[in-house]
């Protein structure tokens, strides 16, 4: 709970110059599943079927992970190049 | 306090930094990366829990994910962003999805954990399958028009309720296993039927609530788990893409239920008599001369840039005019183009200094004082309709106030409406011009155009 309102403050203030990264970013950090991923398939008694679907829900989520983060920066490098340009 | 649990605390802590940097340009790289560090730690912190034993398939699927992510993220056009986002959160949305799935067949749990891994499921299946539908309506892979059908809402209810009452008997009853399948197989079809009726235009507000639900998912798996760091992380996200479709709804003066619902743009049929209104077209030789007279520019681009990527010729006029002392500038519809902030991204990438963009409260006031307003491909978002025809569907809904400009030059391909599918009548006035063609390659006529003057 403290997190969504927190989250909504931290939003609030993010321009809309930047709502396409934000979601990319959000986008990814929302693939933290991949953590309860691990959770599942690397655990000690898990059963056959929970680890082959965890094995693919650690695939999905770091695909989502990676190219998340990876297509952020690479908007945001384009944002940031020409801040000493034209000032 | 194990050490698992001290990284998971610094990895919530740097999510939540990550969200606070992106509020500027300048700090927003940081926030990328302390976001990337956060999820490395977690990662990290997660495979050092004594129950993790096996080890080499997680190792494998971290590499193929990666292997296909990392071709996803970088060969990507960015015009392509918006797709690009749906697909990634199906993939995000089917991962919590499927931990939910595995949780299930695994625990049969009870209880509150049986209620929240329900809400996991529910969310994570629905999001999968309305993501890849957003992704091939974005992709103009199926038709980007509403699908409607009777009964359609009354349907779409039903068969939410009826996935409802099957989470609720399979949280009494965690045995029913017969159950859980069509439970599953009911919020799969939901995910489709919801997005079937949403049009393109609205998708920027979709994308949003589904980038919420794909969080909420991954908070429900925090309870389910009993893990806080998805339960702070999935609650950061669903409040942030929350807010992103109430601000998307916002500036198209729409609520929620009635972009969820409303199938827009099948309601109208075209005004009759639109063909005999006279319309004033000019060649490039004439805009251009126009351009070069004026003092300043506003730049308004629509979703027409985008497909006829045009953002690197546009920079090239910006260039071309600031040379000769104009002033130009680009004003930014808030649900200009196919998701929030599409433009801004698009103009950034082709090198668009992006304090020239300029969100729609503060331009408006100036357009008034601006001598060429130059439409390239947007319609519904500088309709003057939504201000003074009180019976228009976009009625109420904030426009770019182009019409104030002294002259408006709109750049299009024909005559045709936009996706509200009502006639505009900012092209019947009689300051403004149409230039009918191609947006690039009218653009790179008026440059060269310009450039040419420059030499002469």
């Amino acid at each position: 709970m403290l997190a969504a309102f927190l989250g909504f403050e931290l939003i609030r203030r993010v321009s809309p110059l930047l709502h396409t990264p934000l979601m990319s970013l959000t986008n990814a950090i929302a693939s933290i599943s991949v953590v309860g991923a691990i959770l599942i398939s690397g655990d000690k008694d898990a059963t056959t079927l929970s680890r082959v679907l965890g094995f693919i829900a650690v695939v999905s989520a770091t695909t989502n992970l990676v190219s998340g983060y990876l297509i952020t920066d690479r908007m945001l490098k384009m944002f940031r190049k020409r801040e000493p340009g034209k000032k | 306090m194990s050490v698992f649990q001290l990284l998971y605390l610094v990895a919530a802590a740097l999510f939540i930094l990550a969200l606070k940097w992106m509020s500027s340009p300048s700090t927003a790289r940081r926030g990328v990366i302390s976001g990337e560090v956060g999820m490395l730690l977690a990662v990290v912190g997660t495979l050092m829990r004594h129950e993790i034993v096996n080890y080499e398939w997680i190792l494998i699927a971290l590499l193929v994910g990666s292997a296909i992510g990392v071709p996803l993220a970088i060969f990507m056009p960015m015009t392509a962003v918006p797709q690009r986002t749906a697909i990634s959160q199906a993939c995000g949305a089917f991962a919590s999805a499927l931990i939910g799935t595995a949780e299930y067949y695994r625990l049969y749990p009870h209880g509150f954990t049986m209620g929240a891994l329900a809400v996991e499921i529910l969310l994570g299946f629905l999001t999968t399958t309305a993501s890849l539908m957003a992704f091939g309506k974005l992709n103009e892979m199926l038709p980007g028009r509403p699908i409607v059908f009777k009964g359609q809402n009354f349907f779409n209810l039903g068969l939410l309720l009826a996935a409802v009452i099957i989470g609720v008997m399979l949280v009494v009853n965690p045995g029913n296993s017969f159950l859980f399948p069509i439970f599953v197989g009911l919020a799969l079809v939901f995910g489709i039927l919801l997005i079937i009726p949403i049009g393109g235009a609205d998708m920027p507000t979709v994308i949003a609530l589904l980038n919420s639900y794909a969080g909420l998912s991954a908070c429900a798996m925090g309870f389910a788990l009993d893990n806080k760091l998805l339960i702070i992380s999935g609650a950061l996200d669903g409040s942030s893409g929350f807010i992103l479709s109430i601000i998307m709804c916002r500036a198209m003066n729409r609520s929620f239920t009635n972009v969820l619902f409303g199938g827009f743009g099948q309601l109208q049929t075209s005004t009759a008599g639109t063909e005999a209104k006279p319309v004033r077209s000019a060649s490039p030789e004439e805009a251009a001369q126009i351009l070069e007279d004026a003092r300043s520019v506003v730049v308004i681009p629509g979703y027409g840039m985008a497909v006829a990527q045009a953002q690197h010729k546009i920079r090239e006029l910006h260039d071309a005019l600031t040379k000769k002392g104009v002033d130009v500038k680009f004003a930014i519809h808030p649900v200009a183009g196919r998701m929030p902030g599409h433009m801004n991204v698009l103009l950034a990438e082709a090198d668009v200094p992006y304090d020239k963009l300029i969100e729609m409260e503060d331009i408006n006031p100036e357009l008034g004082m601006t001598d060429v307003a130059l439409i390239v491909g947007a319609n519904d978002i500088v309709n003057p309709a939504a201000e003074n025809d009180p019976t228009s569907p976009i009625a109420g809904m904030p426009i770019l106030a182009a019409y104030k400009a002294r002259t408006v030059m709109i750049i299009k391909r024909g005559m045709s409406a936009g996706f509200a599918g009502i006639d505009n009548e900012l092209y019947y006035r009689p300051n403004t011009l149409m230039l009918f063609g191609d947006a690039k390659s009218f653009v790179s006529s008026l440059v060269k155009e310009i450039g040419a003057a420059v030499h002469a």
